[in-house]
């Protein structure tokens, strides 16, 4: 009998923080292509430089925490993490090893419609290293490198999760939920091209309803969530053989490689490193107020999860239209300010995720940059209501308002596109059509459905699309029944 | 002896301090003295004392998040060992197999 | 030259400009009797006459200083008003940042090094109008009570050759003595500032933890380094500490309350006051002289109407361990970055990174630094952090509080600072272990983070200088300075000099001379 193994799965991300300058230093965190550009005493390391706490990393830290259901730490501080690396400027992190600013928190993720609860075990803060750049461009080969120390110092949130996550799947929808509320948050870009998250995860196998835990294998060089998953699908399969085969998992490091797909031992010597961990005596403790934590608290924002239920409790949404609207904080606010001034919440849902979507994806530009005011979408539909343009106009309107910016009164007016529902002008359009189609006149008269469909056609070519087409339709039957 | 040579020898690996075989030996010898005093703190009943950490007792010590000017380039690189443009450099970062 | 009648003594003392203490040169320059640049000249001369055979100096920086003095003459002839410390010319220990100035901490692994920027106390001082004129001697990176540890060479005790001027700050203490400058900087760690001061004669002021800004002194042991005044008498260091102490932001030890004026509290009065004296530090190893000089001392303050009395600091006699573990894994910790990518020495020729920094840092470093590292990180490491470090931490609990025990019944305490005068040169380097016992009683302020001060006391039969150390409260300065103040008052100790054998006295280079 195949034995079936569930993959056991844990994730521990690395965001750096949106603040200006960096966790110990007052040097700027803005990415900067030249070298050494961002640099002083104390984040290059140099002799007799003193660490400084930047107060709104800290902030940030607390928010997320809270953000993560968390428990804020009411003592915490910092420690040294000692280890020595080119770009690790005072061969020591300095990091929270002994007292996170958070714990046992948890995220509720959504995987093909079942929501189950990861635990979060840790939120700390720490500081990131410089860059190294290899000669040849990989490490593997290179006879030298080079370390730019710009990004050394900007302030880095860990998160830890508990080994909760079930299946590769389920990882990339933890990681997509993280994000979200780190983008919700504001405390972040969490762009992983850029480098500004980061994600290592671990993973191990054990046969369906154990509850022991197997070897543990760490996956590093994971460039995007689909990468995540990816490895972890590649994972589970590898190590599932292996030990249906009768083999043992080996405790290990992997490396992605992204253009085989595959995961490869990372051979090198695995040397044990104590980092000798103390606490930091440059940086005074943190006494973390509950005063403090509960006027960061009332801070922050409706979270995704809280806001897609709410869009599905209060405008009456199916859960797929309220998830893709709460993806972003961006769009749910976008949503919600088109519906306070329109009302139909599913009219404006469904061209959110129509036509504006498909505009946004087409030219690549963002929520954030689009053009067409909220205040726009309302009056438009409120005109589609009124019967001042069809449906079909609609769209068009709508295009030339993604692209200029310009409202849909105006666009209306300057291309002379208000809807013909005057039955007597359109009477005398639908009387010419027919005359110059007596042919197709008459199929339709024999029954024809699609005859009619044509005769539609030719009236709302005639009329450039400003025919209000149920009234044409009213009208050609008319005509016809004679 | 209550750290040896091999002992001062792993030492010297994690602390990126290269020691000749002699100072290896001669380190594990003085230090193996300087250790036999420091168990004195053996002897004391630290009960449920506090660690203390640093003598200011201090908390909260923070700074608002201001960008302030950094060093030139030039001056951060004035005292490299080895440098090409605007980075340090240093030999390759693996070693040999 | 540099001879000048001091106004209103009909006797026709020619002082020199050089051993005129620093509150006796400031009105001179403030009424323009004297200008800077001739201030600075006379010191710089002496240097020059003497350093080669004194050793004090790494660093002597000529063409800064006079620049300086140059500068500062022409405000004052403008009409801008003297500021504090106008023209004083100061010696700074090497392991205080200087920018544009080379600080090595005397060691090869940063002979070569430029700091790009000044240590805040440097800025202080420089904005009160000092002038640095050199870096001193040190153990190297502050490691030792001898200056015998510094990768340069050995500085002699100006009283006598052939002894040490002590450690780690024995350039500077020794500078001060021979008039090398008007007064200087030192950093204390374990003793290093009280020290070398007892042994040279001077007066030395190890401050609380967190009163004087750490930022720009290369890092020792975190929790207890302090920079401090090294001078010739009592009102100097106050004068001193007056600049360069307060809150520091780039510090974030750095102690944030309000300061009173420090010399303003010098009144020789501390009658009703209760001085305290360890019965734990008159126990072993006290040799006679330092005994009979400090005896007598307590004779001297009873004298001047304060209540002596027998206190105890039960678990002093575990300070010496507590510290060597904390500071080594401070130490250890503070120094890895010395890996030579980003500044000092880089051994030629290695393979890789790792190899690189090893070499590096084994060539550059001496073997005191080495042996700490070794330690440090043996105390740090996962099998040995409960028993060692996290254990040292709780005594160090303990000691501190001890001291608040004592302290609620004491307005200070008082002991010898070093259990001997100096000794000779090479006389404790053969065993590590005996240096670290000289410091016995200096360590366990640094511990508990409360300030110390080494003031003359004596000599003994060979003319060498006794120091007699203050404990005071943590950040009561005040009351600290104005007990040393009265005592010194007192006595006259602070008025002796060495007569240092020296080269003919002129105004041109000599040889031994360091220049930037």
């Amino acid at each position: 009998m195949k034995e079936v193994f569930e993959p056991v799965i844990g994730i521990e991300v690395h965001t750096q923080l949106k603040t200006e300058s960096k966790l110990f230093c007052s040097c700027s965190t803005r990415f900067d292509a030249a070298p050494n550009r961002n640099t002083c005493p104390v984040c290059l390391g140099l002799p007799g430089a003193l660490p400084v706490l930047n107060k709104k990393a800290l902030l940030f830290g607390i928010k997320t925490g809270l953000a993560f259901n968390c428990e804020i730490a009411e003592f915490s501080g910092f420690d040294r993490k000692n280890y020595f690396y080119p770009d690790l400027s005072k061969n020591y992190q300095i990091t929270q090893d002994a007292f996170p600013i958070g714990t046992n928190g948890h995220i509720d993720v959504m995987t093909d419609g079942k929501t189950r609860r990861i635990r979060i075990k840790r939120v700390h803060l720490e500081e990131d290293a410089g860059k190294s750049v290899h000669e040849g461009g990989t490490i593997t080969g290179a006879a030298y490198s080079l370390e730019d120390y710009n990004r050394a110092g900007v302030p880095l949130l860990e998160i830890v999760s508990e080994p909760d996550i079930r299946s590769p799947k389920e990882a990339y929808e933890y990681l997509l939920m993280l994000r979200r509320i780190l983008l919700y948050l504001e405390v972040s870009d969490c762009k992983m091209e850029e480098g500004s998250l980061r994600c290592d995860v671990n993973i191990s196998i054990r046969p369906e309803g154990s509850d022991e835990f197997g070897t543990q294998v760490e996956l590093k060089n994971l460039n995007s969530f689909r990468a995540v998953e990816r490895s972890l699908e590649y994972e589970v399969e590898r190590q599932s053989q292996l030990v249906a085969s009768g083999g043992e998992v080996i405790r290990e490091t992997r490396h992605w490689d992204e253009a085989s797909q595959v995961t490869v031992s990372m051979r090198r010597k695995e040397r044990a490193e104590d980092y000798r961990y103390f606490p930091e005596p440059d940086l005074a403790q943190l006494n973390i107020r509950r005063s403090w934590v509960d006027e960061i608290k009332a801070t922050l924002p409706e979270l995704p999860a809280a806001r897609r239920m709410r869009f599905i409790e209060s405008y009456g949404l199916p859960e797929y239209d309220a998830s893709l609207l709460t993806d972003t904080k961006e769009l749910a606010d976008y949503f919600e300010a088109v519906v306070r001034e329109y009302g139909e919440a599913k009219t404006v849902s469904n061209w959110i995720m129509g036509e504006l979507s498909r505009l946004m994806n087409a030219t690549g530009i963002g929520i954030e940059s689009v053009k067409v005011r909220p205040g726009d979408i309302a009056a438009m539909l409120k005109m589609i209501d009124k019967g001042t343009i069809s449906g079909k106009i609609a769209k068009t309107v709508f295009e030339e308002m993604f692209a200029e910016g310009k409202s849909p009164e105006t666009i209306v007016k300057e291309k002379g596109l208000v809807q013909i529902t005057d039955e007597e002008e359109l009477a005398k359009i639908v009387d010419c059509v027919i005359e110059e189609n007596r042919e197709v006149a008459d199929q339709v008269r024999e029954g024809k459905d699609k005859a009619l469909g044509f005769l539609v056609g030719q009236v709302m070519k005639m009329t450039k699309g400003r025919a209000n087409p149920q009234a044409v339709n009213k009208l050609l039957r008319q005509r016809l029944a004679n | 002896m209550r750290i040896t040579k091999e002992d001062v020898g792993r030492i010297s690996i994690l602390a990126r301090l290269k020691l000749s075989e002699d100072d290896q030996s001669l380190f594990a010898e003085q230090l193996s003295g300087i250790l036999q005093v420091i168990d004195s703190l053996d002897e004391v009943d630290t009960g449920d004392m506090n660690r203390m950490i640093s003598p200011a007792g201090l908390t909260n010590v923070f700074r608002e998040d201001v960008v302030l000017p950094s060093i030139d380039p030039e001056e951060a690189l004035k005292n490299a060992p080895d440098k090409e443009g605007a980075f340090f450099k240093v030999p390759r970062i693996l070693e040999a197999d | 030259m540099g001879c000048r009648r001091l106004q209103g003594d009909r006797r026709e003392t020619r002082l020199r400009l050089n051993e005129l203490k620093a509150h006796e040169l400031l009105p001179l320059i403030r009424r323009h009797e004297v200008t800077v640049e001739e201030a600075v000249t006379e010191t710089l001369d002496r240097i020059a006459a003497l350093d080669g055979t004194i050793q004090a100096y790494i660093t002597v920086a000529r063409e800064h200083a006079l620049q300086r003095a140059k500068e500062a003459d022409a405000r004052l002839a403008k009409g801008e008003p003297p500021r504090p410390l106008e023209g004083l010319s100061i010696a700074i220990k090497d392991n205080i940042c200087t920018k544009g100035i080379r600080t090595t901490g005397a060691s090869r692994y940063l002979e070569d090094f430029i700091p790009p920027y000044d240590a805040t106390v440097i800025e202080r001082l420089e904005d009160a109008g000092a002038i640095v004129v050199g870096k001193t001697n040190m153990d190297e990176f502050a490691m030792g009570s001898s200056t015998e540890n510094s990768a340069m060479f050995s500085t002699r005790n100006p009283w006598n050759l052939n002894r040490v001027p002590g450690g780690s700050s024995g350039g500077s203490a020794a500078c001060v003595i021979a008039n090398e400058a008007v007064f200087a900087l030192g950093s204390d760690t374990g003793g290093s500032i009280r020290q070398p001061a007892s042994f040279c004669g001077i007066v030395g002021l190890k401050p609380s933890y967190g009163l004087v800004s750490r930022y720009g002194l290369i890092g020792y042991a975190s929790s207890m380094d302090q920079i401090g005044p090294m001078t010739r008498d009592v009102r100097d260091c106050a004068l001193i500490l007056n600049v360069i102490a307060g809150n520091d932001p780039r510090d974030s030890q750095s102690y944030p309350g309000e300061l009173p004026d420090y010399a303003g509290c010098l009144v020789p009065e501390i009658s009703g006051l209760t001085i305290g004296v360890p019965k734990e530090f008159l126990e072993e190893g006290l040799s006679g002289p330092v005994r009979d000089a400090f005896m007598k001392a307590l004779d001297r303050l009873e004298e001047l109407g304060a209540r002596v009395v027998e206190v105890s600091l039960p678990h002093v006699r575990h300070a010496l361990a507590a510290y060597y573990v904390i500071s080594s894994a401070e130490a250890g910790s503070n120094l890895a970055r010395l890996d030579g990518v980003r500044y000092g020495y880089r051994a030629p020729g290695q393979e890789d990174s790792a190899s690189m920094m090893a070499a590096s840092r084994g060539e550059g470093l001496g073997p005191e630094v080495k042996r700490r590292i070794v330690l440090g990180t043996y105390v740090l490491s996962a099998e040995n952090r409960e028993k060692y470090f996290n254990e040292a931490l709780r005594v160090r609990s303990l000691i501190s509080r001890d001291f608040q025990e004592v302290f609620k019944t004491c307005d200070c305490l008082v002991g010898p600072t070093s259990p001997t005068v100096a000794f000779e040169a090479g006389e404790k380097t053969r065993d590590p272990l005996e240096m670290y016992l000289s410091d016995v009683y200096t360590v366990p302020p640094n511990l508990a983070g409360i300030p110390g001060i080494s003031v003359p006391c004596g000599f003994d039969e060979e003319g060498m200088p006794v120091g007699l150390q203050i404990m005071g409260k943590q950040y009561d300065e005040a009351t600290l300075l104005r007990i040393a103040y009265a005592f010194e008052q007192a006595t006259d100790f602070h008025r002796r000099r060495p007569e240092v054998p020296q080269k003919t006295y002129q105004s041109e280079s000599a040889g031994g001379e360091r220049s930037v």
